[in-house]
């Protein structure tokens, strides 16, 4: 027997588990639940979360700290730790397949070929002690098992491909040696290196300068359109998401309160949590605004408060608010919101 | 226009870079290379640019909590920058300054009656001594904060509420200029409008003048009434807001508004996009003649060799000033004027007072994680982890608002 054989990084994943989209669907969350278990409580970070995932699509999954959108984003990728996360309900299928219920190495494989990620901050994402070039190269030898010399000659394609200017001379370069910017190609240039179905970026630019912002949103467009990736955007950002999202979730204390195109999400908001948001960000064009604050803070997820999770910032909260969860429901055909009152606020 | 309060005049930070064993200078990082402008009573001046061009060595300079390398802050007249000791303390108490961080800013041991009061401490002739305690109390009532709270400690409170006693303490001793340095960009989007309505609130109230640093374009559209673009140590324009949103004439100003995103999906592809190409040179070694030129698609000949000064150019309607060789109007943002509009009441938070609900909910996973932490002395325990999960990213400090 080689030594070939027996390590896993042999393996190339294709031909082992395959996935098929039916009808282009990538990928189901249905009903998550994640909790966290602390010493102090349990804290609900994900509180029964649905939605799906078709190629070529782009979902923005808009929130702010705490609502749990990047809990969303680690519990699909499998990189939650576990404890102090439990999962106690739901499921996450891939291609028909939960993910949830996968055994440890099969879901493995599915990170890097099948779904990968990108985060905010690629400084402390890259490793400082080993060059960019070897980083990405490590893709290809632990999941395709190709030789350094072929491997490095990929990696050097795909920062190629990423605008990374003299890729050749810069593949041996370590991750403290380029800007912001650069490096978060490099990251992206590891994401795609396996042509993943499914990209998930947790707040991809956020860390970045508004001139660099706008080169890697433009870049991640042009990546996802020539594969037909579908493209998971979990950001805060309202101007990025107008820009680059076509179906918008909306979360708030763990649950999802809104889902919409982004066409209609903008124009006539559905729940009074994300037309706050809307109306208390200054624009660029616009002048002599008047900013709408929200008022008050997120609950703590600890003691989320009964009934709507909104309703203690909520002005047009009612009784039926305070006691009553409304559930995430169509309001008008292809809209979802979950207001007791949504129908009023879709029309306001 | 009113009365010029603040005037800085060619002010220049640069730093040393150190080398070998001897320590000898090998060069010299200009972090500030010559910025020059005017403050008036009352006004907002915004101040943008992208990290590493200066603005927050700028605002320190303006504090003097860094001595300038050369130039002169000019105060009611009188040139702060070689002001002796006690004429600096007694001048800092009309400049006051609020910064970015509200979690490392304010001392996690005081409480905030001890933080808000410390500046009577200082200047004992402002409040009598037994009267600051109903000063501080004062103070928080004024930024929107529970006065009953005033024996509380920072952790007990968001980050918005922190950046509320940032204010506070900036304003507790009536100054005249306030120093801004990135005030809102640590605070979730809700929270900011909090604190930016509060900062407008503050200035209609106190007739404080602001000197309002940060890098989105956009929030220093809404509050500045006039706005200066800093490139690499210098002021690449500087105007009216309007002059210098709807019609800049300098390609970095231009540049930079276009890489704003518009939260309008209608104008998706619409808009006028110039995608620069690289990234800032470093201030070590700044280019020649225009520092813009390396970066920028009109560069001629006459860019590398000689530096553009900062003077009045034609903008198209009038004129305002730019430090651009070929300095020409373009629009890159068509602007609305929505001063007429009123938001739907429904939906607006009127009063800017936020603690009925902070009582109710003043600890987050975050605090408690590591209140676990310290409580149970247990190092091993994650509470670092649990944080990191809720979190957006490590190190990222925002999400103690939720």
């Amino acid at each position: 027997m080689t030594t070939q054989d027996t390590k896993p990084r042999s393996k190339t994943s294709g031909s082992q588990f395959s996935y098929t989209p039916q009808d282009g669907l990538l990928l189901e969350v249905e009903d998550l639940f994640v909790e966290f278990h602390t010493r102090d409580g349990v804290a609900t970070a994900i509180n029964g979360v649905s939605f799906n995932l078709h190629q070529g699509e782009s979902l923005a999954i808009l929130g702010e700290s705490g609502s749990g959108k990047s809990v969303t984003a680690q519990a699909v990728m499998g990189i939650l730790d576990m404890p102090p996360a439990v999962i106690p309900a739901g499921h996450i299928r891939y291609c028909g397949q939960d993910l949830l219920s996968m055994p440890d190495e099969q879901r493995r494989l599915t990170r890097g070929p099948e779904i990968s990620m990108i985060f905010q901050d690629a400084l402390s994402s890259l490793n400082p002690v080993f060059p960019v070039g070897w980083q990405i190269a490590e893709m290809f030898r632990t999941h395709r098992g190709m030789n350094k010399s072929d491997a490095i000659e990929q990696a050097i394609q795909l920062m190629e491909r990423v605008s990374i200017p003299a890729a050749r001379e810069r593949v041996k370069a370590y991750p403290h040696q380029f800007s912001g910017g650069m490096r978060q190609r490099i990251m992206i240039a590891m994401a795609i290196a396996l042509d993943p179905a499914v990209l998930i970026a947790d707040e991809p630019t956020t860390a970045l300068d508004v001139t660099v912002q706008a080169q890697i949103m433009a870049l991640l467009q042009e990546l996802q359109e020539e594969r037909q990736m579908g493209l998971i955007l979990i950001t805060h950002d309202l101007g990025v998401v107008a820009d680059v999202a076509d179906r918008i979730a909306v979360m708030y204390a763990g649950r999802l309160v809104e889902t919409a195109t982004v066409h209609e999400l903008y124009a006539s908001p559905a729940h009074p949590y994300t037309r706050g948001l809307l109306e208390s960000i200054p624009r660029l064009d616009q002048k002599g605004q008047t900013l709408a604050a929200i008022g008050g803070l997120p609950p703590n997820l600890m003691r989320i408060p009964p009934g709507c999770p909104f309703n203690p910032r909520c002005r047009m909260a009612q009784d039926v608010c305070r006691t009553d969860l409304p559930p995430l429901r169509e309001v008008v055909p292809g809209r979802f919101s979950a207001c007791h009152f949504a129908e009023e606020v879709i029309n306001a | 226009m009113p009365e010029v309060i603040l005037s800085a005049q060619e002010l220049v930070k640069h730093y040393p870079i150190k080398k070998g064993v001897l320590r000898r200078t090998a060069g010299q990082v200009k972090a500030v290379d010559g910025v020059s402008f005017d403050l008036h009573k009352g006004e907002t001046l915004g101040i943008v640019g992208e990290s590493g061009c200066g603005k927050s060595t700028l605002g320190r300079l303006l504090m003097r909590l860094e001595e300038p390398t050369a130039g002169k802050v000019i105060f009611e007249g009188a040139d702060w920058s070689s002001a002796s000791g006690r004429e600096m303390r007694r001048m800092r108490r009309d400049i006051q300054i609020v910064f970015q961080d509200p979690y490392t800013s304010l001392n996690p041991r005081m409480t905030v009656g001890d933080i808000i009061g410390e500046p009577f401490e200082i200047h004992k002739d402002v409040v009598p001594k037994g009267g600051r305690r109903r000063r501080v109390q004062e103070l928080l009532d004024l930024v929107g904060l529970n006065p009953e709270h005033i024996n509380r400690y920072p952790h007990q409170f968001s980050g918005g509420q922190r950046q509320r006693i940032g204010i506070a303490r900036g304003i507790a001793l009536n100054p005249k200029v306030l120093v801004c340095d990135e005030p809102v960009s640590a605070l979730d989007v809700s929270v900011q409008a909090q604190v930016v309505n509060l900062m407008e609130k503050l200035q209609d109230e106190l007739g404080l003048a602001y000197v309002f640093i940060a890098h989105d374009l956009s929030v220093v559209r809404h509050i500045s009434d006039r706005v200066g673009v800093m490139y690499l140590g210098r002021m690449a324009e500087l105007g009216e807001e309007d002059e210098v949103y709807s019609r800049p004439t300098h390609p970095y100003t231009q540049a930079l508004l276009s890489a704003v995103p518009v939260p309008d999906p209608t104008l998706r592809g619409k808009r006028d996009q110039i995608v620069l190409v690289g990234d800032v040179p470093s201030p070590a070694n700044p280019p020649s003649g225009c520092r813009f030129h390396t970066r920028c698609w009109k560069a001629q000949e006459l860019c590398s060799q000689e530096e553009p000064q900062l003077e009045m150019r034609a903008d198209g309607a009038g004129e305002h000033l730019s430090a651009c060789h070929f300095a020409e109007p373009r629009t890159i943002v068509e602007t609305v004027d929505v001063s007429d509009l009123e938001p739907d009441a429904r939906f607006v938070a009127t009063d800017l007072r936020d603690d009925a609900l902070a009582a109710d909910a003043p600890v987050d996973l975050d605090q408690m994680a590591e209140r676990s932490g310290q409580l149970h002395g247990d190092a091993g325990y994650a509470p670092q982890e649990v944080t990191r999960l809720i979190d957006e990213q490590p190190g990222d400090h925002r999400p103690s608002d939720g």
